[in-house]
């Protein structure tokens, strides 16, 4: 009999998943309207393209939002989190997307996922730190932007108890605003899963020169970054990224749906305002199609969204499945509404100070983030097709070989 | 009842489905079937159809949602378990389609307790076939703009005019039928009838060929043929409301009387194989990176739809109460004919041979289907028509007219 665990009909998104939901709405359109972004991330060009300064965020509104507790969302109570469900989770982050909040929520939850996927005495300590507010990102990419969890970064080596991190851990999303990094290095075949303070000795950060004005990223630099017992929280890592990674893409997808949500929005009440040849834009079908068209793939891109997330909760076999879905959907769900988003402004939408190009920047970055649709559909045609045959003779036509 | 009840309730009657359908999955029909009922073309393939359609509604499949008193079996929300099982299970389809989802719940919604005796009960066994007569050669997409005229004689009126693209008008006993009563008023001149066909003095159903080169639908011409007024449905002048509710039904938006089966979930699994069987560049199709991820853009489009049915009925992840179930028509007719485009694409040369070539593969399922599938994307309000329903009544963008 095979035991396979089934999702809520609801999704398991009931009355507090809602409330949680709505309160975050309600508090990010009063502390971050589009004005209010606007002035803060894009001010003006040159700071940040020109003169390559990190783009500021409000820390005001952080220390509220930490106030809240939201660093402790996906934390275990006996932890001091609130232990919110990752659907619930999946609509507070989409809020985020929404609002493009500029902050290091995301990837304090990434961070948590992972740790908490780990268990153990040494990620239970880190995470009651994040719970009590320290902000924290994943150090697991390397120089070629794999977003495979096997492939780590950095390279350790035992020396007495400890361990020695060398290497370069790439694109670490608002690492400036980390106080922790949780990442991963290979250790003889082994891959063990560390933590370290962003301050530590031999660790250094390089900002990277992006697009996006609603992060940092930065290119972080181990050189011999020695780790303590209460620094290594799995020596058997492989598994454990694995088990995370689905939810994982669950954040990213649900930042995309709620700024391509907005993107849409935005567009239809400029479809409904302006007028040319005596008609409000929005009349020409060349207009109103492709944004229901839009409309039908952020609906696709959010109910696959919600699936993903409820299939993960209830640890079903589907839940890998589930997740590249949503992924590839919302990725490609925000790359068409960006694009029409802008097209349909006309001139306005193509100038800097209008500012659709911080929700373009922010969903073009999360795109690519974790995987772009192409990659999680070569990853679902594994798990759904089966692997590519890599025999001569399974695979190729003996009439043509 | 609580709706803990009500979830267990529903939890019995889905084992129940899941197991009858199982036990009475009906033989292999005598000749092929088509692939939707609006293509049913011969005796024996309406012998079979009818026949299933009975068993199911003896089993409280077909019209589970309906009053005992109207044939009936009351068990409220039903439906939707017994539609999504027989989806599931690969069996035949109902063939009473136009009876089931657009007859019962317009005459249930607008007809007297006469008329709702009368005829709902031979909508759910099926033992009464409906057709549609809506569209004629002058009204298409501008519905509204209907010749055939009904004129009052007394305790009748007397019918004369010409409908097209009449599905299932060769078996079909009953028509609902627009006509147009005042030439005063465009839209309130419409009167809606439940329409004598079959052997009805003055009524000639004509086949009409479609592109495939078979026959499938008619045009259907009156010459002063006389309707009893107990037939008249909902107030003269009042037939454009009534039509409005028949097309919301039509297009998705309820549950209807009965729907399911034909096999529609199977199409990923069927393009799976197809690729898996055929040879391309040298390689097995399901080899070949860019069938692959064809492939894959189906299947997600696929679990997309089957959660955003989910997603529709969460309504704190729902914005606007209509927005998704306004999209099933649009999106479930474009699935359909992306899927067998694929399938045409990856069949390559072999999708060349008509069904009765004996080395067709799937016995020439995938061009057929593909031809055919521009059938759901015109019929039902063409997805142009769609778009610009979901653009206005949806996204609020000002009406196309
Ligand atoms: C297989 C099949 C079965 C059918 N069965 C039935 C049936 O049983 N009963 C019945 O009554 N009818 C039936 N129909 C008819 C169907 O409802 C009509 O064909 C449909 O509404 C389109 O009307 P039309 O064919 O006159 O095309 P037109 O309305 O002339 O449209 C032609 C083209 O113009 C586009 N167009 C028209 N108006 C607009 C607009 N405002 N904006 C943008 N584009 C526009 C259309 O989308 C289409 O692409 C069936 C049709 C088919 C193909």
């Amino acid at each position: 009999m095979s035991t396979t665990k089934t999702a809520l009909r609801d999704f398991g998104f009931g009355q507090d998943e809602a409330m949680l939901r709505d309160m975050a709405r309600k508090m990010l359109a009063e502390r971050l309207p589009m004005e209010r972004l606007r002035t803060l991330v894009a001010a003006a060009p040159e700071p940040v393209y020109d003169k390559g300064e990190r783009p500021p965020w409000d820390e005001q509104l952080w220390a509220e939002i930490v106030a809240l507790g939201w660093t402790g969302l996906a934390v275990g109570e006996a932890e001091g989190g609130s232990n919110i469900s990752l659907v619930g989770i999946a609509g507070i982050v989409e809020e985020v997307g929404r609002h493009a909040l500029p902050s290091p929520l995301i990837p304090t939850l990434m961070a948590s996922l992972v740790l908490r996927a780990a268990g153990g005495d040494v990620a239970c300590e880190i995470l009651k730190r994040i719970a009590g507010g320290a902000t924290a990102s994943l150090a697991v990419t390397n120089d070629r932007g794999s977003w495979e969890p096997e492939d780590a970064p950095l390279v350790a080596s035992e020396q007495g108890g400890d361990l020695v991190l060398h290497g370069e851990a790439r694109f670490v999303q608002d690492a400036f605003k980390a106080n922790i990094l949780v990442g991963s290095a290979k250790l003889g075949d082994k891959l063990v899963l560390w933590a370290a303070k962003t301050n530590a000795d031999g660790l250094s950060l390089q900002a990277d020169h992006i697009h996006d004005l609603t992060r940092d990223q930065a290119s972080v630099h181990f050189n011999g970054v020695r780790l303590g017992a209460d620094s290594i929280v799995s020596r058997d890592g492989a598994e454990i990224l694995k088990t995370a990674w689905p939810s994982l893409l669950v954040l990213v997808s649900a930042d995309l749906c709620g700024a391509s949500e907005r993107l849409l929005q935005t567009t239809v009440d400029y479809a409904k305002e302006r007028v040319q040849f005596d008609r409000p834009i929005g009349f020409f079908q060349a207009v109103k199609h492709p944004l229901v068209n839009a409309m039908v793939e952020i609906d696709r891109a959010r109910s696959l969204l919600y699936h993903a997330a409820a299939e993960i909760v209830a640890g079903s076999g589907r839940a890998e499945i589930a997740a590249h879905m949503a992924k590839s959907a919302a990725s490609d769900a925000a790359a068409f509404i960006s694009d029409r988003a802008i097209q349909l402004h006309g001139g306005i939408g193509f100038t800097w100070e209008y500012g659709l190009h911080i929700y373009f920047k922010r969903n073009l970055h999360n795109q690519t983030l974790l995987g772009d649709g192409v990659h999680h559909r070569k990853k679902l045609a594994d798990l759904l097709i089966g692997p590519v045959s890599t025999s001569p003779n399974l695979g190729r036509d003996p009439a043509t070989s | 009842m609580s709706s803990a009840d009500l979830s267990l309730e529903h939890h019995e009657f889905g084992e129940y489905v899941r197991r009858w359908l199982a036990e009475n999955a009906p033989p292999p029909p005598p000749e092929r079937l088509p692939i939707t009922p609006i293509e049913v073309m011969t005796i024996g393939q309406r012998d079979y159809l009818q026949a299933w359609q009975r068993k199911c509604y003896d089993a409280g499949l077909v019209g589970a949602d309906y009053p005992k008193d109207y044939g009936g079996h009351g068990n409220i929300g039903f439906q939707r378990i017994a539609n999504q099982e027989m989806n599931r299970a690969g069996v035949p389809f109902l063939i009473n389609i136009v009876g089931l989802s657009m007859a019962a719940p317009t005459i249930l919604q607008h007809g007297t307790e006469e008329q709702k005796r009368k005829f709902i009960p031979g909508c759910l066994s099926g033992e009464e076939i409906w057709c549609q007569g809506f569209s004629e050669p002058g009204a298409g997409s501008d519905l509204a703009n209907q010749r055939t005229s009904a004129v009052r004689l007394g305790d009748e009126w007397i019918v004369n005019g010409h409908k097209v693209w009449t599905s299932l008008g060769h078996f079909a006993k009953w028509m609902i039928l627009v006509t147009r009563t005042s030439k005063d008023d465009k839209y309130n001149g419409l009167t809606y009838f439940l329409c004598p066909i079959e052997g009805h003095p003055g009524v000639t159903v004509r086949p009409l060929v479609k592109i495939t080169g078979e026959t499938g639908f008619n045009e259907v011409f009156f010459q002063d043929v006389r309707i009893p007024d107990a037939y008249r449905l909902d107030d003269v002048g009042k037939g454009w409301a009534v039509a409005m509710t028949t097309l919301l039904a039509e297009r998705g938006a309820s549950e209807g009387a009965g729907s399911g089966g034909g096999g529609g979930e199977s199409a990923i699994r069927d393009l799976i194989a197809l690729a898996r069987g055929t040879w391309r560049n040298g390689l097995l199709a399901a080899d070949d990176p860019v069938t692959r991820d064809a492939i894959m853009k189906r299947a997600i489009v696929a679990e997309g739809l089957r959660q955003n049915a989910k997603r529709a009925r969460v309504p704190a992840l729902c914005d606007h109460p209509m927005r998704l179930p306004l999209q099933q028509k649009l999106t479930g007719s474009e699935f359909q004919q992306d899927n067998a485009r694929l399938g045409v694409e990856i069949a390559g040369a072999h999708s060349t041979l008509y069904k009765r070539d004996p080395r067709a593969p799937q016995a020439g399922h995938w061009p057929l289907a593909f031809l055919n599938s521009y059938g759901n994307t015109i019929a039902a309000g063409t997805n142009e028509i769609q778009r610009n329903i979901l653009g206005e009544r949806v996204l609020g963008l000002p009406k196309s007219k």
